[in-house]
């Protein structure tokens, strides 16, 4: 590979734009070398299928406009990886599930198309947990995904995070400048912060579900994943947008983000959760905390205290109304009209979908489904479904009560740093407490991102976390703009695969 | 006539029938996705990809089939609902792509209404019944299974997948078949007034759940009820109750007892049976619809709805008695279904402003015209008639020059047979075919001087008091002017000359 | 509240997803433990809070009566309907035969 190369892979969206704006490469450049390096990296796994073609195409539509002086759009001549949880025309789409093997769209999800619009280009469809159930990217039927990390001193394969841990390990190892996310439940922040990169999980509504394999379609919301806070503001106003496909899509104008990051924090108070306290959280992890209230103070900004009470009760909330949705949303997956069908001999049709079930859900994606079912039942309803849709209510109200007091709330992303492969899947609770930072935001439906604070004393990243009011992005871009200028987060993964 | 009662081995039992009425939304395109509801396409070619579930499609729902809900609502007098919500139905089936039906439990958005049935002696009702109506609720149609094109295969059919359907719910408030028939003619009225479905039966535009139970006279306990799926006829259903009734009568009697369960009425064999493959899809597992928010109605949108109600089968039947003043069975007939009242409505107007009266001084000569007098005409041409030739303006025009006695009753039909075979204008005709009554009293009284003069002694008779020969003079009269005078001149000129 | 291998094997059932004997005999605590887990949420007085309906203000949008008035959510693209049909048959999704 050429020294160019190997520089562009280290250029972010903001710099790959500009650039090739500018002239200072082609994206025809950018987009080989993006290829050159998702190919090299094979051993990450973070990509199921690659499409160097796609990225070559758009970069040469790219190059072309420039030729004429046309506008090359937001994200004209940014090479990015799309999680295959979004479905791509003609290019095989899975969810990461045996079930979608083979499944070929016929349609373009709606933020992947705007994406296209705005001069991307696709390197290839990334890898995730199975269905996006997952905070490890271990539950994946085409092989677990490797963080591009290592634990200082170690040579164990460390969790990239999930469920979009393809996203997060092909940006940290900067074999692509940006990639999509989805957050149900943390998807995005808990992988960007185990990771060392920045991700933003949107107020739910400002990016169409349309054509995203659905998994709790009341908490989903695609997202962007990069390493900085200004390429997240860039990549998210290209994501967004009405969409009348979606009826729960925000019907808005999609602000320029971008223009109006200011990490000036004056007239600012950031709220500090004490329910976020939590035993079992790291010291390192509490530390970050620490220097991150400090961070915006220096910025300007009013530290406050508040109250999140019902904090406790989001995360098995979440593991009623999620499950509950899922069992749904993941019925349509029955061998009739796409995917895999197993048709065991003399079968009929209700023992056809028992089998292709059986045979194309992994097993995490069948507890959850059963989960689901159990707590929909005749008979359970009530105690768990409506009791989980009621504490949601209340989990919100600490919200909106919490809005009185201060601007943008303050948290840590994780309760730990990214772990080894294989060293969390005893137990599935152990691996959903991952989430239980993340979760309470999903809930609400509420704008949250996680921005690389610092290292730990055993080289792996930490992230904080930002909250917004709903619609409030700009809020937690520039609360996060403020953190990563002070952070001044430079680490790196050392290059092994 | 006595009450339905079913005579079993112990005693009397009644029977207890409430109605579930599927009925296709009138829309162009589905409920949730942009293809088209169009009856009769080829397989699969009204399918968009929201409609086959592909992964991540998503649904928007309809507003005119939300509208059309709340419009059917209003005529039914019930409660409109401002705030309802989509639940998921779920369970697992080769015509349910999504694997469940969106549809609302919940939260429907047309609560308690209520219909009358009419009395009709002969069919056993006694006098008008309201029947009340539980709810009615938007959910989406299912798609068509083929089970006969292949040896080993059924084929999926999607174009209906999707389609908007309002389930009509009534209270278990029919005791007969006949109250049953009754009220889905009488619900299939109202739908087709609304315009909200077309009540087509044979396309499934219309189909009900009949559930029925049975107990013994004068027990007030419901017994264990049966539904019977998708009854797709007025015949039928009274057919499905008859059959069941009996069924579950000789079920209890024998000592066993009814099991409450989906059967499928057999038309064929007159008979139900167990729905095997529905049996353990009991548990729906029902929850608000993720994809969908609640739905809101606002005050102009209902006021809309209501603005845009017809006239109904019931006003409309009441002003036909009372300010038409037409008998209460032509009020009836004409009032049943849209097209006859339509028919008769512009007919009505036309012939008013052709003759000059207003509508309630001509309405019954229109009535008795449409109801038996056109139909018969037409019959009895068969194929000969065009129908498109039964205009309303060729209509009025004959009636309009009855009206004034231009033409007898005779003429009329045999003006309106010309016209129904040529399209031909009614006035032309009854010029060329010479079919038009002598007014002109010269001609009439030169006809009366002669028969007057060649019937002395009758003349005679008549003025000693035998009143009746009255008619045979007035038949000589006709015979002279081979038919075509006027009645009303020639009885007139006959009494002046006779004395 | 635990659930027994038999309503497991019920919802399982539910579910349409096979379970053989030893995928069974796994699930049962795992979902035991999920559940005594979420047990707790019972802890909480939810008298007079109502269940979350939109997690963001926003009401339901209504779209108008036209046929393929979007090519994304448009009839007429059977081709692309059963494009990825295990079977498809005559421009059908056929299926084991289905006595009803
Ligand atoms: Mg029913
Ligand atoms: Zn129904």
């Amino acid at each position: 590979m050429p020294e160019t190369a190997n520089e562009l892979t280290k250029l972010g969206v903001k710099e790959i734009r500009d650039g090739v704006a500018g002239g200072d490469f082609t994206a025809r450049e950018v987009a080989e070398s993006f290829n050159a390096a998702v190919a090299a990296a094979a051993e990450l796994n973070a990509f199921i299928v690659t499409t160097p073609d796609h990225a070559l195409a758009a970069a040469d539509a790219v190059d072309a406009k420039r030729a004429k002086g046309e506008d090359l759009g937001k994200m004209g001549g940014v090479p990015i990886g799309m999680k295959d949880l979004f479905a791509t025309h003609g290019v095989q789409t899975t969810a990461a599930s045996h079930i979608l093997e083979g499944f070929k769209p016929q349609y373009e999800s709606t933020v992947s198309q705007n994406l296209w619009d705005a001069g991307a280009g696709m390197l290839g469809k990334l890898n995730l947990d199975q269905f996006a159930m997952g905070s490890s990217n271990e539950t994946s039927y085409f092989g677990n995904v490797n963080s591009p990390w290592k634990k200082d001193g170690t040579n164990a394969a460390m969790s990239p995070g999930g469920s979009s841990g393809g996203s997060s390990s092909a940006v940290a190892a900067r074999i692509a400048p940006a990639a999509t996310g989805t957050d149900t439940g943390g998807s995005i922040r808990q992988p960007a912060a185990f990771t060392g990169i920045c991700g933003i999980k949107p107020t739910y509504g400002r990016c169409s579900r349309w054509g995203v394999v659905a998994f709790a379609s009341s908490l989903d919301q695609a997202g962007p994943m990069a390493r900085s806070v200004e390429d997240c503001a860039i990549m998210l106003e290209a994501m967004a947008g009405f969409d009348p496909k979606d009826a729960t899509s925000l019907q808005m104008d999609v602000p320029n983000w971008e223009a109006a990051l200011d990490a000036d924090l004056k007239g600012k108070k950031i709220g500090i959760p004490k329910e976020y306290r939590m035993d079992g959280t790291d010291q390192a992890i509490l530390d970050s905390w620490e220097q991150g209230k400090a961070w915006l103070r220096d910025a300007g900004a009013e530290i406050v205290d508040i109250s999140l009470p019902h904090t406790k009760y989001a995360l098995p909330a979440y593991y009623i109304i999620a499950p509950a949705e899922a069992s749904s949303n993941l019925a349509r997956y029955d061998g009739v009209r796409y995917g895999l069908r197993d048709l065991p001999d003399g079968a009929g049709l209700q023992d056809m979908y028992a089998a292709t079930r059986a045979a194309g859900f992994g097993d995490e994606v069948k507890r959850r489904v059963l989960i689901g079912t159990y707590v929909l039942s005749a008979g359970f309803y009530d105690a768990y479904y409506t009791q989980a849709q009621k504490i949601r209510t209340l989990v919100a109200q600490d919200f909106e009560n919490a809005w009185a007091e201060c601007d943008v709330i303050l948290a840590p992303t994780t309760p730990t740093a990214s772990f080894p492969l294989g060293s969390l899947n005893e137990d599935p609770l152990t691996m959903y407490l991952n989430d239980v930072f993340a979760v309470p935001a999903s809930l609400a439906g509420l704008p949250a991102m996680s921005v690389p604070a610092t290292i730990n004393e055993d080289g792996l990243p930490l992230g904080l976390q930002l909250v917004g009011k709903p619609f409030d992005e700009q809020g937690v871009l520039n609360a996060g703009l403020a953190i990563q200028q002070r952070a001044g987060f430079e680490a790196k993964p050392e290059k092994w695969w | 006539m006595e009450k339905y009662r079913i005579q079993g081995a112990t005693g009397e039992w009644e029977v207890v029938i409430g109605l579930e009425v599927h009925a296709q939304v009138t829309s162009n395109a589905k409920l949730f996705s942009g293809a088209s509801t169009a009856f009769g396409a080829e397989p699969n070619t009204q399918v968009s990809l929201v409609d086959a579930a592909m992964p991540g499609m998503l649904p928007v729902p309809n507003r005119e089939c939300i509208r059309q809900a709340v419009r059917t609502g209003m005529a039914i007098e019930a409660q409109i609902n401002k705030w309802s919500r989509f639940d998921r139905k779920n369970y697992f089936y080769a015509d349910l792509p999504q694997g469940y039906q969106i549809s609302q439990l919940y939260h429907p958005i047309v609560g308690e209404g209520q219909l009358v049935i009419e009395a009709d002696e002969k069919a056993g009702i006694p006098e008008d019944k309201i029947i009340g109506i539980e709810r009615i609720h938007v959910e989406q149609d299912a798609g068509k299974l083929m089970h006969d094109q292949h040896p080993t295969m059924s084929y999926v059919d999607l174009n209906r997948t999707g389609i908007a359907l309002m389930e009509i719910v009534s209270k278990p408030d029919m005791t007969s078949p006949a109250e049953a028939g009754a009220y889905v003619r009488k619900l299939r009225s109202i739908l087709r007034y609304v315009g909200s479905c077309d009540g087509n039966m044979e396309q499934g535009s219309m189909r009900a759940d009949v559930n029925v139970s049975v107990r013994k006279v004068g027990s007030s306990e419901l017994g264990t009820r049966t539904e019977t799926k998708n009854v797709n006829s007025v015949r039928f259903v009274m057919a499905v109750i008859e059959q069941e009734a009996r069924r579950q009568v000789d079920l209890i009697e024998d000592g066993g007892s009814v099991v409450q369960e989906t059967r499928l009425y057999d038309p064929d064999r007159n008979e139900t049976r167990s729905m095997r493959s529905k049996e353990d899809a009991h548990d729906y597992r029902y929850f608000p619809d993720p994809d969908l928010l609640p739905l809101e109605l606002e005050d102009s949108f209902i006021e809309e709805c209501r603005a845009s109600l017809p006239e109904l089968p019931d006003a409309k039947r009441q002003r036909y008695e009372n300010e038409l003043g037409l008998t209460p069975y032509n009020a009836r007939e004409l009032t049943a279904e849209v097209e006859t009242f339509g028919r008769f409505e512009t007919l009505l107007s036309a012939t008013a402003s052709q003759i000059g009266k207003p509508e309630a001084k001509v309405a019954t000569q229109v009535a008795n015209w449409a109801l038996s007098v056109a139909p018969g005409v037409m019959k009895s041409l068969g194929d000969e008639a065009d129908p498109a030739n039964a205009t309303a303006e060729a209509q009025a025009k004959i009636l309009a020059m009855q009206d004034k006695g231009e033409i007898s009753g005779g003429q009329a039909k045999e003006i309106y047979e010309h016209v129904l075979r040529t399209g031909g204008d009614p006035e032309a005709i009854a010029d060329e075919k010479g079919l038009k009554q002598v007014s002109d009293t010269g001609a009439i009284e030169e006809a009366i001087d002669g028969i007057i003069a060649a019937n002395g002694d009758k003349v005679e008779e008549y003025r000693g008091g035998k009143d009746k020969l009255f008619g045979f003079f007035v038949g000589q009269t006709m015979k002279a002017m081979q038919g075509k005078a006027n009645p009303a001149v020639v009885n007139q000129i006959l009494k002046d000359k006779l004395g | 509240m635990s659930v027994t291998r038999e309503e497991v094997a019920k919802i399982a059932s539910l579910a349409r997803i096979r379970m053989e004997d030893a995928e069974l005999d796994r699930m049962v605590p795992e979902l035991n433990n999920i559940l005594d887990w979420v047990e707790q949420l019972g802890e909480v007085d939810t008298s007079g809070v109502e269940p979350m309906t939109a997690v963001i203000p926003n009401t339901l949008r209504l779209r108008d009566d036209v046929v393929d008035a979007i090519p994304e959510t448009s009839g007429g693209r059977r081709d692309d309907v059963l494009a990825n049909a295990p079977a498809a048959e005559h421009g059908f999704f056929g299926v084991p035969k289905v006595i009803e």
